[in-house]
């Protein structure tokens, strides 16, 4: 009985012994060398891979910090520049500081201003309908509201207003991380700078047809007046394809276009009310 | 929907067939065989297929609506398909607790848990069945004898499946299977279904009816049960004619034990099968294969469940392995 | 024992309702709007400005590359716009409105309807005279017909050519009557085929729902030993060019090859009998017929309809609109696309206009994929449709073009059968266009 025993425990640990020391003879083998910074540097980045570095995810970026001599071209837009030159520090090389920067999306058809004329019937994608039709509504270039910047946002900044049935940024979860931008079949988000009570004006159109077209498929289209170009005091205000597009560098947040928009296409946020307000110049989204 | 014209990618038209459809179908083509069991097993049968259906029913309302927290799923007729092919894998007269328990393993353990309908890797009923049988074995064994108190709930008396006894009888020694077989049920109340065994897969005539009916309706493909049987066929006659003595004849294995029930219906069973033509073929074959090994070496006097269980696994890889041909490769 | 094709394809009901209603010439409708992009490749350059007076078969806008098809005045009457509208893509692209006032045919077409059998022109005259005329593949492709037709563009000899008359989309009757009505200008357009690409054999693949058709052209090439007609078994999708090939021939296009790799060309009876008027009559591509069809259309017909009418004429011949329309396909109902409303001009690829009843154009609900592998059986091209959708959803694009998701010739074989309802073309469209744009950047 006894024998039987040791014989069973005996040929088991002979055997896990001999695979052990195979292991480690293959492991050894095999062994990728790899500077061991890029590990350390791993662990700071915030670990979501969400590309917003322009890379497939953060081990490649670490990599590529540790390993290029010149790293001033990578930057990680959600740890924000305590963060990368904490990193920098690090690695002994400098990074330049940026603006940090939120999603905006240039669009407010809303429900009630921009009213669907037929019906999608299909999988709830932006992208796949967009192959089958430009939209349910008449303009061609607005939100679809099918939430595909929804599902690829990996910081649950971004949300569908049932109400508009159009998507709305977190301001506080938003790390500028260009996923939404990028994931978005219509260009409809971009990145705007970010400052500190989120005070920023936009154009929230991407429509290019004439005004009249615009303006009979959404209430708060852009008719390309060019009001609001004629207004600014600093030229930041480029007219395009009967579009304006406010320049952020240029801006200097004097709210004067926000005033003489007659669609109210252009969005203010973070401001403190006015006290002479008209209803339709000043949706304030957030 | 209000009538604004409706906009979505073609095809703009779709078949009949929906997932309720084709799981009712293979209900319906089930009933034959549960008919029989009612005249073979009476009364205890009928409770057996009731109580499963409705606890594999309620419990995957429960589940769903309280566990998962998605939409319930109970009207497309699956759960409904689990319990009673559930039930037809259990002996007459079981103890109710069991058949819940059974129920429980099947669509909690085997179906839900991995995501439910489509995503389950096992045949959940096969599931239920094995894990009574590995944990019950006096009771899952307990083969009521056919036509006798039928009108009664009370324990029935126990007799032994064609399958058992010949298990038994071989182990025993001293005894060729022509004495063997003289003991036994004959032929045609084997075709029929007048022999002692789980109540669904007896009778031989029902369930190929309602195999044809599948294949009919295009719900299964010929693939499986034809690959399933034949491999069953080959094996069983070579061992047959090496050694007539010890091992029965192909016709009575293919006319005793689970393999018409497994071949037509639980082999058969969309999820858990391959999806290419020649990967059905091998799976099959593979059935077949271990269903005759665990028959003529395993413990068990039965191995059909184990066979489709053991094939189950390998579905993945098949899948992956076999491809169908691609136009102009 | 019918040819056809081995693998997948499937039995769809056939719902031909107006297959025993001649092609009727509607009168013009008041104004015309011809899109730009009516065909594969570049778009042609307008070369007509506002308030322009232009005839019936007027050259409108000309091609600028290679790949390109000349556009021609449907219609006479004055240009009132030109500008962006919404075409059956969904999408606004750029068009010209014409307001209609009469039908002057510009000099040198021979509108009179007797048959002219002599071919006295060269291969070169012929050819310049299809590009003149702007004829393209009116199956569908929209493939411009000269740069198919120019064999030396080929490294490899043609050896055959392919007449697909199979219509195999439900509904849709244009090609059937075209065979019935006008079989001795096929034959003719099929002699001008051969003549061109310098070859002596000819098949007519029709499927054997139309015995008809198949009657009245084997009449009619008796007298020609090059010329065949082969009936063909009926299933779905036989009019793909790769499956009707194979159906008769045997031969299997390899992915990423041409049917011409095998020495084969396939045209479709429409762009036969556009490229007979075009040489043998001096007529641009103008025309062409369109089934009006649907369940609760009161009148199902075919038309002879001018290119940039508007669905709403059409419609309005056909008996009206019913109320309940859920959707307007431009096409088959199979592979036609969903259009957003009435306004819509029929365009070279226009073959037919289907009109749903509401409680048919709205899906089922989506369910679980359970495996069934119906979607592998059905498969023309021997794909996994329910793998490249899974692959697709998970954003796995490498992998989906792994599996060959390039291969898919957007049937809808896959989505039909799926019981779960489950919308795998719709998947894979988006998987191939991911993998297009991943080509491109």
């Amino acid at each position: 009985m006894s024998d039987s025993v040791l014989y069973t425990v005996g040929s088991l640990s002979g055997l896990g012994f001999l695979s052990s020391f195979l292991l480690y003879l293959i492991a050894n083998k095999f062994k990728v060398f790899e500077n061991p910074k890029i590990d350390i540097v791993e662990e700071m980045l915030p670990g979501a891979n969400c590309g917003g570095c322009g890379l497939p995810g953060c081990r490649s970026l670490a990599q590529l910090l540790v390993e290029s001599e010149d790293i001033s071209e990578f930057y990680c837009p959600v740890c924000g520049n305590d963060k990368m030159k904490e990193i920098a520090v690090l690695l002994d090389k400098s990074i330049p500081e940026r603006k940090p920067q939120i999603a905006v999306l240039l669009c407010n058809g809303t429900c009630d201003a921009r009213k669907p004329v037929t019906t999608y019937d299909g999988p709830k994608s932006c992208r796949i309908s967009d192959l089958s039709i430009a939209s349910d509504t008449d303009c061609d270039y607005g939100c679809d509201g099918f939430g595909d910047c929804v599902a690829v946002c990996a910081f649950d900044a971004i949300h569908i207003d049932p109400e508009t049935n159009l998507p709305v940024v977190d301001p506080d979860k938003c790390t500028g991380c260009n996923a939404c931008v990028l994931e978005c079949p219509k260009d409809l988000l971009e990145l705007r700078p970010k400052n500190k009570r989120n005070l920023k004006i936009y154009v929230a159109c991407k429509n290019e047809d004439k005004g009249g077209i615009a303006l009979k498929a959404c209430d708060n289209a852009c008719i390309g007046c060019s009001k609001c170009a004629k207004i600014c005091p600093k030229d930041a205000i480029l007219m395009q394809n009967f579009l304006a597009y406010i320049e952020a560098d240029k801006c200097t947040l004097c709210r004067k276009c926000v005033d003489v928009c007659p669609t109210g296409s252009i969005i203010e946020t973070g401001f403190p009310p006015k006290k002479v307000k008209k209803q339709e110049s000043a949706v304030v989204q957030n | 929907m209000d009538s604004k014209i409706i906009i979505s990618g073609s095809p703009h038209v779709h078949t009949n067939e929906s997932v309720k459809k084709m799981m009712y179908k293979v209900i319906y083509a089930l009933i034959p065989a549960l008919l029989i069991s009612f005249y073979v097993f009476g009364l205890s049968a009928l409770i057996l297929t009731v109580i499963a259906i409705a606890s594999c029913m309620i419990f995957e309302y429960l589940i769903q609506k309280y566990l998962m927290k998605i939409p319930t799923t109970i009207n497309d007729g699956s759960a409904a398909l689990t319990g009673l092919l559930l039930a037809f894998n259990l002996p007459a007269g079981l103890p109710v607790w069991m058949i819940i328990t059974g129920s429980l393993v099947a669509i909690g353990i085997a179906k839900l848990s991995f995501g439910g309908l489509g995503s389950n890797i096992f045949n959940p009923a096969l599931v239920g069945r094995v894990f009574l049988l590995i944990s019950f074995p006096v009771q899952m064994t307990n083969w009521p004898k056919v036509f006798e108190n039928r009108l009664s709930i009370a324990d029935a008396v126990s007799g032994a499946t064609p399958l058992g006894y010949m298990k038994e009888a071989l182990r025993d020694g001293n005894i060729t299977i022509d004495e063997i077989m003289n003991k036994l049920p004959s032929y045609y109340d084997m075709l029929l279904g007048f022999i002692g065994g789980s109540i669904g897969e007896i009778s031989v005539i029902a369930l190929v009816l309602g195999g044809i009916y599948l294949l009919w309706k295009k719900v299964i493909t010929w693939h499986i049960p034809v690959s399933m049987i034949l491999s069953i066929v080959i094996f069983s006659t070579i061992m047959w004619s090496i050694d007539p003595l010890h091992y029965a004849n192909p016709g009575f294995h293919l006319m005793t034990g689970g393999i018409m029930l497994g071949a037509f219906f639980m082999a058969t069973d969309l999820v858990t099968s391959p999806m290419d033509n020649k990967g059905k073929l091998i799976f099959g074959a593979g059935i077949g294969l271990i269903t005759m090994l665990i028959r003529y070496w395993g413990a068990y006097p039965e191995g059909v469940s184990f066979a489709i269980l053991i094939m189950n696994a390998f579905v993945p890889l098949i899948d992956k392995l076999l491809k169908p041909k691609r136009f102009g490769a | 024992m019918l040819k056809t094709f081995p693998k997948g394809g499937l039995h769809i009901p056939d719902n031909k309702l107006s297959e025993e209603s001649p092609i009727k010439t509607i009168p013009l409708p008041k104004i015309v709007q011809i899109p730009i992009a009516q065909h594969i490749g570049t778009p042609p350059e307008i070369i007509v400005k506002r308030r322009v007076r232009v005839r019936t078969g007027q050259l409108i806008a000309k091609a600028t590359s290679m790949i390109s098809a000349n556009i021609h005045s449907p219609v006479t009457g004055m240009v009132m716009k030109i500008d962006n509208f919404t075409d059956a893509s969904g999408y606004k692209k750029p068009a010209i409105v014409v307001k209609v006032e009469e039908d002057e045919w510009v000099d040198g077409v021979d509108t009179d309807k007797s048959l002219n059998e002599n071919i006295d022109y060269s291969k070169e005259e012929i050819l310049s005279k299809i590009k003149d005329a702007g004829i393209v593949g009116l199956g569908g492709a929209t493939f411009p017909s000269h740069v198919k037709l120019n064999v030396d563009n080929y490294s490899t000899k043609p050896e055959l050519l392919i007449i697909n008359g199979v219509e195999c989309e439900p509904f849709l009757t244009a090609d059937h009557r075209l065979m019935l009505e006008k079989p001795k200008e096929l034959i003719v357009g099929i002699k001008i085929i051969l003549k061109v690409l310098g070859i002596k054999k000819a098949v007519i693949g029709i499927e054997n729902n139309k015995p008809d058709a198949i009657d009245i052209l084997e009449k009619e090439v008796k007298t020609d030993p090059g010329i065949e007609v082969s009936a063909l078994k009926v299933k779905y999708p036989q009019g793909a060019e790769k499956q009707l090939i194979k159906a008769i021939t045997g031969k299997e296009v390899p992915f990423g090859k041409f049917p011409i790799d095998l020495g084969i060309i396939v045209y479709n009876v429409g762009t036969v009998f556009a490229i007979y008027e075009a040489v043998q009559k001096n007529i641009p591509l103008i025309k062409r017929v369109v089934t009006v069809t649907g369940k609760s259309i009161p009148d199902p017909s075919n038309f002879w309809v001018r290119l940039g009418t508007p669905v709403q004429h059409l419609l309005d011949m056909a008996g009206g609109i019913p109320e309940d329309t859920g959707k307007i396909i431009n096409g088959g109902p199979m592979m036609g696309k969903a259009v957003k409303d009435f306004s819509i001009p029929v365009t070279k690829g226009t073959s037919g206009i289907l009109l749903m009843p509401q409680r048919d154009s709205i899906r089922g609900e989506v369910q679980a994929c359970i495996r069934c592998s119906k979607c592998i059986d059905v498969c023309p091209m021997g794909l996994e449709p329910y793998l490249l959708m899974n692959l697709t959803e998970k954003v796995l694009i490498d992998r989906a073009k792994k599996e060959d998701i390039m291969m898919c010739i957007e049937c809808g074989s896959c989505s039909y059968i799926c019981p779960s309802n489950r919308p795998l073309l719709d998947y894979i469209r988006l998987g191939k266009a991911a993998v297009k744009n991943e080509l491109n950047s």
